[in-house]
């Protein structure tokens, strides 16, 4: 779809856009009403609950359930014989694509248990407790095996090896032995040696992340109803209730067309719900009792066996002139997988140096196997841990060069017509409107105190377009239904009805957003890769667009004139000019109430794939204190200047920035996975993993700043993960700014801190 | 399995329900009584989603028993409406788009209440910290905090 000349976003007036209207869900949602992926209950439903590997790498060797089979009230008992072997074959899956051999696996051990938490049994069962005392009667025997978790051990020789039939993907010639490592990519420019020549000042140095979960409050529930004619339901708490429809109908053997998946809900995903884990299993469940099956995860499962983020280990060098022209960029980075291949390597390598218009870039990725459990997407995955190695290596180049850091970013910003080093050239960004933002924000000047330290970062995210099919009715009465595909995470249905009043000239609370199961629609892909209000918002305008040229249509009918002598302005139908007729312009109340007699219904329907989302670009500034004794850090202020294209409502678009900014903050101070030494999760619960909490923050300034994506009619980028990636860097950079010593290891504990201001006394 | 019978008061109605001796008043609210308003986020008393008012005090009600109940008085999210006008800090959440996906706001809206019953004036400082207990993961917590004091404001008569 290519827009018109006169569609262009820059100098457009808005009616609707950037309006801060109440929310249509807001009722429902501080009421009560809104219905969770685990508030659903049926006649007949029975609880499954799921029977996890304590073992972190394990041979399974025997699955007894007799006895639990047998037990008063347990309806169904599912094991990895329930699951048919799936083919060595890819799928897209939101930013990380997955395998379908991993997922059965991942869904039900099969050979081994991988991971502390790998699922290995489920019951069915009249109550939960029944469903509970059942497990402890299943009989697993298990061989336990030498376990791996962190990167760097995976990748040694003499590593445990995870599966004997991984062979490193990208390596020439071909490699003889299995190895943890699945895959190395490269992303190249220039020459990078000789941009190492050229400079005069070089930073390097070696980083650490842990993984981190995303965290969402609302674990992961479902209920599967599968019917004795061979059809099922499938109602879930999920970012992509298509995506959900095709692994569960794989994974279950059954066609598409049998599966309807109705999406609740959702509370909070962040990338976490792009994946099945329950789901085919409560189907399966469903299918052996004839009974509706409720499966809900406790926050222990969430933990030990939903996506977390890869833990990286990066060594990033940077080489520029002493006028500060950086001239090579070179990252190593290999991420945790978790127990199959898929860390955001990709990601994390297109994006490391993206925020810059370099000459000669290399970045390597692997993707590393080991005895975690299966990463998933966590906002702009891959990025913001790349970018916690880059980020701080540009604050070391400052210092070193004396050079204000965010000056050093300004002269090196990508800009329009940037080639970034992963291929594309860059279109209008906003990376120097955002530094220059942040650097105009009073927050940037403020006077800082004894321990106190202020950083500053940049991020990158690409942001995605993708499969959208979208619905849009005209009612009987002149108002309008509204159906996408895609879970309303934090305000969609605000920002659709808002862009459909807006082009057809009605008021947003006209237009009812209704979210549709996979029955109703064509595909949709996911709520992922920040595509929602520029993807979806694009194809509602479209299909706003159909309905206008259909009431055009209608009018002219009336009128007895040529279509093209109508023209819509402000929800009214009006001749084009005199010279087409006199008539009193129709309203869209009045062209809706004579529908039936001017050719029925009137609806517009799109359905496309969608291209030309914008990156968008952030800049944050953080200030910290650090308590010297302690090692605690404080967040005294947090500025954030990302680039929303267009905001179409500013709370919500704010409202990303500031949780974005806040995950990052846990994930900088506080978050990690910690393993014991038989590679058991340690912290599976929010009390000894801890999230960031009211009393630790401060209220979190936010800048919008606005370069149009000349790629959407009013100039949408997404907007949902940029703002998490810079954080982790603006907080090490702040602290180095206080105590004088550069951390390189996450989370920033007061322990770790401690130590540095110790060892630096 | 001999279940309890318990009474208590829920959203001001008398309430009759059976309970399993092991099941949680979030169980009891939710599974038996279908008030799935109040949400389960943890089970352990770390996240506040669960919160509830019982006799006056707000408390997790994942690490209530149902049999605790006897005789209590509950208020759930379900309850803070009076009829079809909201609670201030409702409308307030709303208004300030306190809320994202919404999971953790009924929690938070029981235990805001809780604190403007005990204090109409808070500063930033003490809605933070009383606010400490209830997790939100999608807002950063600033438009939460702004909704509680502007309505604490509105409901001074201001
Ligand atoms: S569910 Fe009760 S505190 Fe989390
Ligand atoms: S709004 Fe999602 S957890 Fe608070």
């Amino acid at each position: 779809m290519s827009i018109a000349e006169a569609d262009r976003p820059e100098g457009k007036v808005f009616k609707q856009i950037g309006k801060r209207i109440k929310r249509p869900d807001g009722v429902d949602k501080v009421t009560g009403r809104a219905r969770y992926g685990a508030d659903l209950n049926l006649s007949g439903m029975l609880h499954g609950a799921t029977l996890r590997s304590p073992h972190a790498h394990a041979v399974l060797i025997s699955i007894d359930t007799s006895k639990a089979e047998a037990m008063t009230g347990v309806k169904a008992v599912v094991t990895r014989d329930d699951f048919a072997e799936q083919p060595d074959e890819m799928a897209a899956a939101g930013e990380l694509p997955v395998n379908y051999m991993h997922v059965v696996r991942n869904v039900m051990a099969r050979e081994k248990v991988l991971y502390d938490g790998h699922p290995v049994a489920a019951v069915a069962a009249t109550s939960m407790s029944i469903a509970r005392k059942a497990l402890k009667l299943i009989e697993v025997k298990y061989e336990v095996l030498p376990h791996v978790i962190e990167p760097d051990e995976a990748m040694k020789d003499d590593a445990p090896i995870l599966d004997e039939t991984l062979f490193t993907d990208g390596v020439d010639p071909k490699p003889t032995k299995p190895s943890n490592v699945s895959k190395i990519v490269k992303i190249k420019k220039g020459d990078i040696e000789a941009g190492f020549e050229q400079a005069e000042v070089i930073v390097e140095r070696t980083y650490h992340t842990k993984p981190v979960h995303q965290g969402y409050i609302e674990p992961q529930a479902c209920v599967a109803s599968y019917s004795e004619d061979g059809s099922g339901e499938l109602w879930v708490t999920t970012q992509g209730p298509f995506m959900y429809r095709s692994f569960t109908a794989r994974l279950c053997g059954m066609d598409v067309s049998k599966l309807k998946v109705t999406p609740s809900e959702m509370g909070g995903g962040f990338g976490g719900k792009n994946n099945v884990y329950g789901e085919p299993v409560a189907m399966v469940l469903s299918r052996k009792s004839n009974r509706p099956v409720k499966m809900v995860m406790n926050r222990g499962e969430v933990f030990r066996a939903t996506g977390p983020t890869s833990g990286g280990h990066m060594t990033v060098k940077l080489g520029a002139t002493k006028d500060g022209r950086i001239t090579a960029a070179k990252a190593d980075l290999a991420f945790q997988a978790g127990a199959f291949p898929g860390a955001p390597i990709g990601p994390a390598t297109m994006t490391a140096f993206a925020c810059y218009d370099l000459e000669n870039v290399l970045a390597t990725g692997y993707d590393v196997i080991s005895n975690r459990p299966k990463v998933a997407a966590y906002r702009a995955p891959g990025a913001q841990v790349i970018a916690f190695a880059v980020e701080s290596a540009m604050d070391e180049l400052a210092k070193k060069l004396e050079i204000e850091p965010i000056d050093l970013r300004m002269q090196n910003a990508a800009k329009e017509g940037t080639k970034a080093a992963y291929g594309p050239v860059f279109g209008p960004i906003g990376m120097e409107e955002t530094l220059q933002a942040v650097k105009d924000h009073p927050n940037y000047n403020v006077p800082l105190g004894p321990n106190q330290g202020r950083g500053v970062a940049s991020g990158f995210w690409f942001n995605i377009g993708g499969e959208t099919s979208v619905t849009m009715n005209l009612n009987e009465d002149g108002t309008v239904a509204l159906l996408v595909g895609n879970p309303d995470i934090g305000g969609s249905r605000a920002s659709m009805s808002m862009m459909a009043a807006e082009e057809l000239g009605i008021e947003a609370e006209d237009v009812r957003v209704s979210i549709a199961d996979t029955g109703s629609l064509g595909f949709n892909f996911l709520s992922a890769g920040s595509r929602t209000t520029f993807a979806v918002g694009k194809t509602t305008i479209n299909a706003a667009r159909e309905v206008i040229k259909e009431m055009k249509a209608r009018a002219a009918k009336i009128w007895d004139i040529p279509e093209d002598a109508v023209v819509w302005e402000d929800g009214h139908a009006r001749p084009a000019s005199t010279n087409a007729g006199d008539f009193e312009p129709l309203s869209i109340v009045e062209i809706a109430k004579k529908a039936s007699t001017t050719g029925g219904p009137i609806s517009g329907h799109i359905q496309t794939n969608v291209t030309g989302a914008g990156p968008s670009l952030a800049t944050e500034a953080v200030d910290v204190e650090v308590d010297p004794e302690t090692g605690q850090v404080k967040i005294l202020r947090v500025t954030v200047a990302q680039d929303a294209g267009k905001a179409i409502h500013p709370s919500y678009v704010e409202g990303q920035f500031q949780g974005a900014a806040v995950q990052g903050i846990g994930w900088a101070l506080n978050e990690e996975y910690i393993y014991d030494d038989k590679g058991r999760l340690e912290n599976p619960n929010f009390l000894d993993y801890r999230i960031p909490v009211a009393s630790d923050l401060p209220m979190i300034d936010t800048v919008i700043v606005e370069v149009p994506n000349p790629n959407h009619p009013y100039g949408v980028r997404g907007i949902g993960e940029t703002s998490i990636v810079p954080v982790m860097a603006a907080v090490n950079n702040a602290i180095e700014n206080a105590i004088g010593v550069r951390l390189s290891d996450l989370p920033m504990s007061p322990p770790k801190v401690l130590k540095a201001i110790e060892e630096n006394s | 399995m001999a279940k309890y019978h318990i009474t208590a008061e829920i959203n001001g109605d008398e309430t009759e329900y059976l309970c399993e001796p092991e099941q949680t008043l979030l169980d009891v609210l939710r599974d038996e009584l279908n008030y799935t308003g109040t949400k389960e986020g943890c089970g352990s008393g770390d996240c506040g989603a669960c919160t509830v008012m019982m006799n006056g005090r707000h408390v997790c009600s994942c690490l209530v028993l149902g049999a605790e109940a006897n005789g209590a008085k509950i208020e759930t999210v379900e309850g803070m409406a009076d009829g079809d006008n909201l609670h201030p800090l409702q409308e307030k959440f709303i208004e300030h788009a306190a809320l994202q996906c919404g999971i953790c706001t009924p929690g938070i809206l029981v235990a805001s209440k809780a604190l403007l019953e005990r204090n109409p004036d808070p500063t930033e400082t003490e809605v933070r910290y009383w606010l400490a207990g209830n997790l939100c993961r999608c807002t950063g917590y600033d438009k939460i905090i702004r909704a509680v004091m502007d309505a604490a404001s509105e409901m001074r008569g201001n």
